[in-house]
């Protein structure tokens, strides 16, 4: 699967990418995060708030920052279905 | 019934008989409008936050762009700027926001009404205006607000400064990628508890140090000290508040407390309603990061035709009040 943070480099931006990656290695997943800043592809994606959690091409978070445990839930739930 | 009269009752428990501070005195004034005003403040910012963040859990900016494209252009520049009132705005939002609505085939200048209007009116600024100045300062502030909004959209519109945008914008239209699951009711509330959390945790400290601030303006500097300098006489009181609030963008919760004290001190109403416009509708980081879809010149143009808003509203008041 894979895993992409849109975001323009805020700090909450920023802690949305590393809550992420936590999340990530929680889940014992491997996948690497790609964290996208390029205005270009913001637009190609279309979401309105930042920052914004992309998994296989659906946002799946946007505009807020979910605590820890929420991250972990969101990315064990895309785990499953994958 | 005043219903934060618990508060109060706790404020002075507090003040005399945890603190011991003897009653009457200039302290246990001080101690005890700090204590209140806190209190009362933190309640107000929990219930109206939260109960914002359910609403706008039915209106996400995806659903109101639609909204805002389909009617008449004068529509769309009143009900961008009333959209900006309940869309939560950081820096790193600008961006998308202006993206999706651009996309959505909203006028531009509407766009620019949202932009003026969603960091200047907001929850947060509207229940410390309203706690710190009473209900008439609150309501000045967000019809003034948004008139600047409208008026400030509709000039730049009227600019056609579609050329001053990066190209790219134009490029993209609508894609059903960009719809989010619709959320269950346990869901709307799991967001709005955590954004709540997420305001407060953001704000809490400022709001102490300003309340503070403002607690010890309040009770230790005398009434007028400051009118000398920042009466309503002084031509350039106005002017000088809007360039001084354009870099203070990151601190405005704590700023509505602070000038809440020094009004109290003689600086004249208009100048700082035109200081909080400032703080909150220019900010420095906001022009910097616009630079990534606009040019420079466009920038300008928003930041001129916003903060000449911004002082005749300033120049306003003061004749007015």
């Amino acid at each position: 699967m894979s895993i992409q943070v849109f975001g323009l480099g805020c700090p909450t931006c920023k802690k949305f990418y590393d809550l992420t990656r936590a999340a990530v290695t929680a889940n014992n997943l491997s996948e690497e995060v790609e964290y996208v800043t390029d205005v270009v592809r913001l637009q190609e994606l279309g979401a309105m708030q930042l920052p914004a959690l992309v998994i296989d091409g659906q946002i799946v978070v946007a505009g807020h920052l979910p605590s820890r445990s929420e991250f972990v839930k969101i990315i064990a739930k895309h785990k499953k279905s994958a | 019934m005043n219903i934060f009269y618990p508060v109060k009752l706790f404020a002075d428990w507090l003040t005399s008989s945890v603190f011991s501070i003897a009653s009457q005195t200039l302290l246990a004034e001080t101690v005890n409008y700090f204590i209140y005003d806190t209190i009362k403040i933190f309640i107000l910012l929990s219930v109206i936050i939260f109960a914002v963040a359910i609403g706008r859990s039915f209106l996400p900016p995806e659903k109101m762009r639609l909204i805002l494209a389909r009617r008449n252009k004068y529509f769309s520049y009143i009900a961008a700027a009333l959209f900006g009132i309940i869309t939560p705005f950081c820096t790193c939002s600008a961006i998308p926001l202006f993206l999706g609505l651009v996309q959505a085939g909203v006028p531009l200048g509407a766009t620019f009404s949202f932009l003026v209007a969603s960091p200047m009116i907001n929850e947060v600024a509207l229940i410390l205006l309203f706690s710190l100045f009473g209900w008439k300062i609150a309501a000045i502030y967000v019809v003034s607000g948004l008139a600047i909004a409208v008026v400030s959209g509709l000039i730049i519109g009227r600019m056609k400064v579609e050329n001053l945008v990066e190209p790219f914008v134009y490029q993209q239209t609508l894609n059903s990628r960009t719809e989010l699951p619709p959320m269950t009711g346990n869901q709307r509330i799991a967001y709005a508890k955590n954004y709540t959390a997420g305001i407060l945790k953001k704000v809490w400290f400022y709001i102490i140090i300003g309340v503070g601030v403002g607690a010890w303006i309040h009770g230790y500097v005398p009434a007028d000290f400051l009118a000398k300098y920042a009466g309503a006489a002084d031509w350039y009181a106005v002017p000088l508040a809007v360039i001084v609030g354009i870099p203070l963008y990151a601190n405005a919760a704590g700023i509505i407390p602070l000038v809440g004290a020094l009004t109290a001190k003689g600086v004249a109403m208009g100048t700082t309603l035109a200081f909080m416009m400032a703080v909150t509708a220019l900010s420095l980081p906001e022009f910097m990061i616009l630079k990534r879809i606009m040019k420079v010149k466009l920038i300008l143009i928003f930041a001129g035709v916003v903060g000449a808003g911004i002082i005749f509203t300033g120049y306003l008041f003061n004749w007015l009040i």
